[in-house]
């Protein structure tokens, strides 16, 4: 049976509710997006009583279907201030998916200053006191959690960065080997920590398999749906041997990876910090150049970094992470932004609103350009122990601005740009402007096509098509990421009609219905107007769907671009 | 003429990273995949001069030619 649990920090309450009939559609993100829509005020301040935090599996999750094990988060987003939806793998999303729990609704704020966890098994919640893992990183307190509950139960985890209610702090989930996965973006750590809540741990006893409506067809669905993941290139190979840093070589031959702070569009770095080069570490030191973040995974993205002695250093080791301290703030040495990597992971801070804000503190002389050694002390001593100079810089990239008096400041709705630049790359540039999510790469990620040759071409130095291929893209991605499937499935689905169809039968054979691929579209569609409509209602404007003013002054190498779409073009995007 | 080549991923493997190669003009990029020997049905993305370019494109004295598998990453 599926339930709605609703957890108040207020008066400590749990309450199991059925699923409304309006919601019985929808999952992962599209179910977060709708309850927030539904209950949170939208000009309530994101860290006080009213604001809530919602986790929910998406509709495949919990099934067999490959690579649907992904959970959203959904909030009013501190960092932005507008509606967020943040998803991740590890293993609490089909634990949670397969406890019957459709949603799990986080509401109110103690009226103490204790901090707590929050059990759910299958009978329920109970909501503790938390002594023990207060002030701990995430590591060593999922290593406490195995050991007082199982190994085997899911682990929603606040690390310090969230205890201090940073901007820049995210959610972490447990992973199968007791690493990290991350709801990186938007500051939820902080409306985390705002309810004083350490931890959620989802015991596995008693989970059941998914209720399948047509088994037969679904098991027919499922696997043609997995041969199109491991038969497409991208999803099926290249993937799983580079993993997403790959990327730093293509954006570079492409010129638009951003470096030195936004300043030109190619770095000098790019080598060292390749997917090549992480690749070739990995097989020399005896790391793992594949690796799942969820079970049932056929991608596997994810690698084990292991240091030249051999020993781990980090995982689930992203092109953006190393992007944004390789190039963007110039770090050379791949091992010292595997540090940082971990330390952000351990502190659970968001590895690309951390990494980009370090490319602004460097421009306003906090730290020398390329310090990798002043970057790890940082993390540590500043951000980790929360000494002013730490509580500044962990309150993100344009805090951080702000603070220093910098005009270079790459971010929109107050949300860290990622690893494209926008001048060249323009179509990421529209979907920057205009998702709802504030500067958000996965959002529409139009890199496929303008650079990747997937899903067609469109060319990144005009502005032909951009706008239709950002649209297009985001209202795809907004039906995806409520599916529960990790958006690399989008390679192959942008390739071959049949991929998608696949999915959607999938999802009508799981739930016994009918839907076409127009209805998938307009769940992608009915998503973002709702999230949008949060957005304006928190007094955001068509003026906040804009990049900052130094992309449209400054020209970056080796194109000579700008950024050159108007306002009312940019508006446009909204026209559907 | 003298052509700039970078190869990317599995592509090195066997060949090179870099390497300047002498081609008669008017070559284009498909005529220094079958020099290379790497089948186009492989090929992701080729830039020139780091813009977009399609295998039929004719390169020019001093060009570099970048050429990768299907990748993908985000």
């Amino acid at each position: 049976m599926h339930k709605i649990l609703r957890i108040n920090m207020s008066d400590l309450s749990v309450k199991t509710e059925e699923v409304p009939v309006a919601w019985a559609g929808y999952g992962g993100r599209a179910l977060t997006s709708t309850i927030v829509a539904a209950e949170v005020p939208p000009t309530c301040h994101p860290l006080g009583p009213n604001n809530k935090l919602v986790f929910a599996p998406g509709l495949l999750t919990g099934t067999v279907a490959s690579n649907s094990g992904r959970l959203s988060v959904g909030s009013k987003s501190p960092l932005t201030g507008g509606i967020k939806e943040s998803n991740a793998g590890g293993t609490s999303a089909q634990i949670i998916a397969k406890l019957g729990i459709k949603a799990l609704i986080i509401e109110g704020l103690p009226a103490d200053d204790k901090w707590r966890g929050i059990y759910i098994d299958k009978d329920g919640a109970r909501i503790e006191e938390e002594t023990e893992l207060i002030g701990m990183g995430n590591f060593a307190a999922v290593q406490v959690l195995n050991n007082r509950i199982s190994k085997s139960a899911g682990v929603i985890i606040l690390g310090p960065a969230g205890e201090m209610k940073m901007l820049t702090s995210n959610i972490s989930v447990k992973d199968p080997d007791s690493h990290l996965r991350s709801h990186g973006r938007g500051g939820l750590g902080a409306v985390m920590g705002s309810k004083k809540i350490k931890f959620i741990a989802i015991d596995p006893t008693g989970a059941q398999p998914m209720k399948i409506a047509d088994p037969v067809k679904f098991k027919a669905a499922g696997m043609a749906f997995t041969k199109f993941l491991l038969n497409h290139p991208v999803s099926g190979q290249g993937l799983k041997t580079y993993g997403t840093d790959i990327l730093v070589n293509v954006l570079n031959e492409a010129g638009g990876l951003p470096t030195h702070n936004f300043t030109t569009g190619q770095s000098l770095n790019a080598e060292s910090i390749s997917g090549e080069t992480m690749y070739a570490n990995i097989i020399k030191r005896e790391g793992k150049p594949s690796h799942g973040c969820h079970p049932g995974c056929v991608i596997q993205c994810s690698q084990v970094y292991n240091d030249a002695e051999g020993k781990y250093l980090t995982s689930g080791f992203e092109y953006e992470t190393i992007w944004a301290l390789g190039a963007n703030a110039d770090v050379k040495d791949l091992d010292q932004i595997a540090k940082a990597d971990y330390i952000m992971d351990d502190l659970g801070l968001d590895s690309i609103e951390t990494s980009v804000m370090f490319g602004v503190a460097m421009e306003a002389g906090v730290l020398h350009w390329g310090d990798g050694t002043e970057i790890i002390r940082i993390l540590k001593d500043e951000i980790g122990k929360g000494t002013p100079l730490g509580r500044v810089l962990g309150a993100g990239t344009g805090a951080v601005g702000r603070a220093y008096g910098v005009t270079r400041v790459p971010v929109v709705k107050n949300q860290a740009i990622p690893a494209y630049d926008p001048r060249s790359v323009k179509g990421i540039g529209i979907t920057y402007a205009t998702t709802p999510m504030g500067a958000d790469h996965t959002a529409g990620y139009t890199i496929a096509t303008n650079i990747l040759g997937v899903g067609g071409h469109v060319d990144p130095l005009k502005k032909e098509g951009q706008i239709d291929l950002s649209r297009n893209l985001q209202i795809a991605t907004a039906a995806v990421d409520s599916t529960g499937m990790c958006l690399f499935i989008a390679f192959p689905v942008l390739d071959d009609a049949a991929c998608l169809q696949a999915l959607i039968d999938l999802i009508n054979a799981r739930y016994g219905i009918a839907l076409t691929g127009d209805d998938v579209v307009g769940l992608g569609k009915y998503v973002l107007k709702t999230e949008h409509q949060f957005n304006l209602d928190a007094g955001f404007t068509n003026k906040d769907d804009r990049l900052p003013e130094f992309f449209t002054l400054e020209r970056l190498a080796p194109h000579n671009a700008i950024w050159d779409f108007t306002g009312p073009e940019i508006d446009t995007f909204w026209n559907f | 003429m003298q052509i700039q080549v970078r190869l990317y991923a599995t592509f090195r493997i066997g060949r090179f990273n870099e390497q300047t190669r002498d081609y008669p003009p008017g070559t284009r990029i498909s005529k220094v995949l079958e020099d290379l020997e790497i089948d186009e049905s492989l090929i992701g993305t080729a830039f020139i001069d780091f813009k977009y370019a399609t295998l039929d494109r004719e390169l020019h004295e001093g060009a570099r030619l970048g050429i990768f598998p299907k990748v993908g990453g985000g």
